[in-house]
């Protein structure tokens, strides 16, 4: 309150009163544009699949702008009771959820079919951010493994749906913010112990045996080329054969002749790969590292350690979702239903995505009124 | 709330830069995760490059192999006699169908295809592979492709195929001599493999499996193109990338007159028998039928085995048995080449008399043996004894050569040898001889035997086209001409000018010689020749009836040969043997007598009354006249080329019937 006054009398960009933060629109409209490209190639050069894909980037676009225009501070009066209603949500999902794909995570509301896991994707982090940013940094212990088993819960519904890719991206949205909260080094090392111990324990007894498969699959794809190791298998060879300066946009032909399966969405990193190269590569890498800096950047700056806590957190879960998607579709790690953010073709992820970075952007426009 | 109290004494410089540092560390984690990623993608698509984009063709581009078209057959003047027409058959790729029982039923509703088919389909399906197409329905009818091709986006996974199948337009009148082709079996695919032929067979589905169809494969199948093809993860093919065409194989002409064939078909019809004419000027074979014969065509399309087991049934009489290459004893058919024996031995002149009172008699032995009349011929030298088909005389003088020198002078024209004639399914016949019997009975030879070896019976057979090569042999006065079927190959080429027109390339065949015959005395080659000619021509000689009325001067000689022994004082009558044990009829002949055109010879089994003169020579003078007629039945339009036996047993009947 104290620097209002003052503050208000300086000069405030246009872009500012938008509450844009004008770096990070640039990326993510970069990374958008070249999603259209990516997506008309990968699903068949089909105008149909492009203008649903534009809707939604249109959507996505409108979702981002108007979360950036509420105060992030104001979060947090929110944050218990709409985090309790997430974890009914999911427990509801699992009790009478829509089947889909082999799994259980959509909610019939009559008008719409709903994901409340995408919720908890911001829900989460805020919560999170919340608890821990009440008392000094860093956080104590006890706070930590109260601050864990807050992300345990629904981290653990949502595997039982069983949703991997999204239970993996909501537990490290959490771990992150205890990560930036400035827990010791020790019981980091501690952790990682605990759980290397426990990842037997999840593959005895709580993996399903696809999940396993996968997991088999990633280590020895050759194994079963035309069955478990085919997606994993053309994947790598649409991504070794576009070479340095790739076959040129709409020329990939693993994925023009379809023998790359889930081509505009989880795998579509393979189909850019393919028709764009090492060269195209290397600019979407650099294009996504900036977002992530920029990101960061926006943290570091915020002036509330709750606002820190959670750009820090949305951020770095974005680059998980970067990371996780190459890392799969390259074969450096097992299969996970994770997107390409801001370039798979896909709907609801992609709406809160963007609505997590218009968060980002109202801590970055917003920080210098509402403390 | 407290929360306020506690803001306000929190260090937040110190907090700030807890939190910065830790940003810091994430940052740093980040770039190294991206180089992790990078450096991976690098190695995928710098390192890795050359495997992967050849991972990247093979699944794109395959390889299709494209069949020839097999090379067409034609007669002597160029009427078709083995054609490629268009197939259409159903095919079906098994992984394209969800449930292939219920597709299968409605389309089978849709072609009225039996369920008996259906249910055989169904179990032959289970053990193919899912990714190859399967042909379920060979020949489908016009109708049946049109009502499909309607209703064909009911359809996914199935397709018709058009295909060209061999189709013989004369059906039972070529098989024996051109044979036919047939889907390639485990066996022949070994045999390819052996042969290194396999690559060029990859898309060719039949082969030549009898006559000239398997003798010429390797000429008439011509070399396989390919088609290089882009597809997609269904297989599908998208585009042509390159294609390299097949070469056709190549047509051939046979030395083989269809209209003589024709007349053979009909002189023979009702008997068991085989007839072959040759050129004996080339060796040229201008008529080769066998009766009864059976349509190629079944084989072509796979006979079932309904028809199969009819065809071998005893009472369609061996249908598939060529009998213009299956053993016969000659009778008294070879008599003129044992004539040539004795004179070259020198043990009897054109002179030469015996004495023949109706039997003979081996010196110090009872049994006789009858002349065929028992009273018999009275003094007979050289010519009478061929004129008469005297068999006295033929005892006395293989009594006197021995079986040896028979059977050396016999081997020379041909008799217990293949021929060499380009059709593998010829049979050597037996020409006995000491070391023969002594190998296949383990027996000594008796002079007995030497006896009836002299009037061509005993162990000795001979084919029809042995004794129309024998006969060759002596009309040609020693010379051998390998008898033969193809006349001329011929293929269409790109000429060596600019132009690139193609333009077809005959070649000759080429008439393989063996070592002739010389004799001592040739004079004694006009000498048999001359008694041949009386044969037929002089009136109470035993071929007299055979030409008796003809425009052109030919020659010849009977035979009937016993199936069955007969005691030696029993006399023989059909009406009272069984059928099977009856006698069988021969007869050779050749004209015109000077500069002989054509060779025959005729064999007939189980006659029911008389002998070669009465049942055998008139299929030969049948072929003589229309050789030597005027040809009407097809020559008049050699350019129509009817695709139908029918239209020609019209012809048959209205043309050739008349005369």
């Amino acid at each position: 309150m104290r620097n209002t006054g003052h503050d208000q009398q300086r000069q405030r960009t246009l872009w500012q009163r938008l509450h844009i933060d004008l770096p990070l629109l640039i990326g993510i409209l970069t990374l958008l544009t070249l999603g259209l490209f990516v997506v008309y190639s990968a699903g068949g050069q089909d105008t149909a699949v492009l203008i649903r894909h534009a809707k939604r980037v249109g959507v996505a676009l409108l979702v981002m702008l108007l979360v950036a225009q509420f105060p992030p501070l104001s979060y947090r009066k929110w944050a218990v009771p709409v985090f309790i209603l997430g974890l009914l949500l999911l427990i509801a999902v699992l009790l009478f959820g829509h089947v889909g794909k082999g799994a259980q995570r959509w909610l019939d509301l009559g008008i719409t079919k709903f994901q409340p896991s995408e919720i908890m994707k911001l829900v989460v982090p805020i919560m999170i951010a919340w608890y821990v940013s009440q008392y000094d940094l860093p956080t104590k212990i006890s706070r930590i493994i109260i601050a864990f088993i807050l992300v345990l819960m629904p981290t653990l519904l949502i595997a039982k749906q069983p949703d991997l890719g999204t239970s993996l991206l909501i537990a490290s949205s959490g771990i992150f913010v205890i990560f930036l909260a400035g827990a010791s080094w020790k019981l980091i090392g501690t952790c990682v112990g605990i759980a290397s111990a426990f990842a037997p324990v999840l593959w005895m007894f709580l993996m399903k045996p696809y999940q396993k498969q996968r997991v088999l699959t990633f280590l020895n794809p050759e194994q079963d080329p035309l069955g478990a190791g085919y997606h994993i298998i053309q994947s790598k060879i649409a991504i070794g054969s576009g070479g340095i300066h790739g076959k040129g946009w709409l020329q990939g032909t693993q994925s023009q002749l379809e023998f790359l399966p889930e081509r505009h969405t989880d795998f579509i990193f393979a189909v850019f790969s393919e028709e764009f190269g090492l060269i195209g590569v290397s600019m979407l890498l650099t294009v996504y590292l900036a977002i992530v800096m920029r990101g960061l950047w926006i943290a570091v700056h915020a002036q509330h350690a709750f606002t820190k806590l959670l750009a820090g957190s949305l951020t770095l879960t974005f680059f998980v979702y970067v990371f996780v998607n190459i890392g799969m579709v390259s074969g450096l790690l097992p299969v996970v239903g994770v997107p390409l953010p801001l370039v798979s073709y896909g709907g609801t992820s992609m709406v809160t995505l963007m609505a997590g970075f218009g968060m980002l952007m109202a801590i970055s426009t917003h920080r210098r009124f509402h403390v | 709330m407290a929360r306020k109290k506690r803001v306000a004494i929190r260090d937040h410089s110190a907090e700030a830069n807890l939190f910065a540092r830790r940003a810091f560390i994430t940052f740093i984690s980040v770039v190294v995760l991206c180089l992790v990623l990078f450096s991976n993608i690098y190695d995928l698509e710098v390192n890795s490059y050359d495997k992967y984009q050849t991972r990247s063709n093979s699944n794109r581009i395959k390889l299709l192999p494209v069949a020839p078209n097999r090379g067409l057959i034609y007669d002597r003047n160029g009427v078709l006699l083995a054609d490629n027409t268009p197939v259409y058959s159903l095919e079906v790729i098994p992984e394209q169908v969800d449930d292939i029982n219920k597709q299968l039923a409605e389309v089978s509703a849709l072609l009225e295809i039996s369920q008996e088919k259906q249910d055989k389909l169904l179990k032959a399906l289970k053990s193919k592979r899912r990714f190859k197409p399967i042909e379920l329905y060979s020949r489908l009818s016009e109708q049946q492709v049109s009502l499909f091709s309607v209703n064909q986006h009911k359809f996914p996974g199935f397709f018709i195929d058009a295909r060209l199948k061999r189709y013989y337009p004369f059906a039972d009148l070529t098989t024996h001599s051109l044979g036919y082709v047939a889907r390639i079996n485990r066996k022949d695919s070994q045999q390819l493999e052996k042969q290194g032929l396999a690559e060029n067979y990859a898309a060719t589905r039949n082969i030549g499996k009898l006559g000239l169809e398997k003798y010429y494969q390797d000429i008439l199948h011509g070399t396989i193109g390919h088609q290089e093809v882009e597809i997609n993860n269904q297989g599908r093919i998208i585009r042509t990338l390159d294609f390299t065409p097949p070469i056709p194989g190549k047509d051939l002409t046979l030395t083989l007159d269809i209209e003589l064939q024709m007349v053979a078909k009909r002189a023979l019809s009702g008997k068991r028998g085989a007839v072959v004419a040759i050129d004996p000027r080339d060796g040229g074979v201008l008529a080769m039928y066998s009766n009864p014969s059976f349509d190629g065509n079944l084989f072509v399309h796979g006979i079932s085995s309904k028809k199969y087991k009819k065809l071998l049934a005893p009472s369609s009489n061996k249908p598939l048995l060529n009998r213009a290459v299956q053993g016969y004893p000659p009778a008294s058919t070879i008599k003129p080449l044992l004539a040539i024996t004795g004179l070259e031995a020198g043990l009897i002149t054109a002179e030469t008399e015996i004495y023949d009172p109706g039997f003979y008699q081996l010196p110090g032995i009872e049994t006789k043996r009858r002349d065929w009349k028992r009273w018999g011929h009275g003094k007979v030298n050289l010519t009478k004894s061929l004129e008469q088909s005297c068999n006295v005389y033929y005892y006395d003088l293989a009594y006197k050569l021995g079986i040896t020198r028979i059977s050396q002078m016999m081997e020379k024209f041909g008799f217990g040898d293949y021929t060499g004639i380009d059709i593998h399914e010829e049979s050597r016949a037996i020409m006995p001889s000491i070391e023969w019997k002594r190998a296949r009975y383990n027996q000594s030879w008796y002079t007995g035997e030497t006896l009836s070896v002299g009037i061509g019976q005993s162990y000795w057979t001979v084919t029809p086209l042995q004794l129309a090569q024998a006969v060759s042999i002596l009309v040609n006065r020693g010379k051998i001409k390998v008898p033969h079927f193809l006349k001329a190959s011929s293929e269409a080429r790109s000429s060596e000018d600019a132009s690139g027109a193609a333009k077809t390339v005959v070649t000759e065949y080429e008439v393989d010689e063996k070592p002739p015959i010389t004799l001592q005395n040739p004079e004694n080659w006009q000498l048999v020749l001359d008694a041949l000619h009386n044969t037929v021509q002089k009136v109470g000689a035993t071929g007299y009836n055979a030409f008796k009325g003809s425009t052109y001067d030919a020659a010849g000689k009977t035979g009937s040969a016993q199936t069955a022994n007969i005691g030696q004082d029993e006399k023989y009558d059909a009406t009272k043997v069984q059928e099977n044990q009856r006698d069988n009829a021969m007869f050779i002949a050749f004209a015109p007598f000077e500069n002989p055109e054509i060779v025959i010879a005729v064999a007939i089994e189980n006659v029911a009354k008389g002998g070669g003169a009465s049942n055998a020579a008139p299929v030969a003078r049948q072929i003589m006249d229309q050789y030597f007629g005027d040809r009407k039945i097809i020559s008049s339009d050699k350019n129509k080329h009817p695709l139908h036996s029918n239209i020609y047993q019209q012809n048959i009947t209205t043309t050739a019937g008349t005369r």
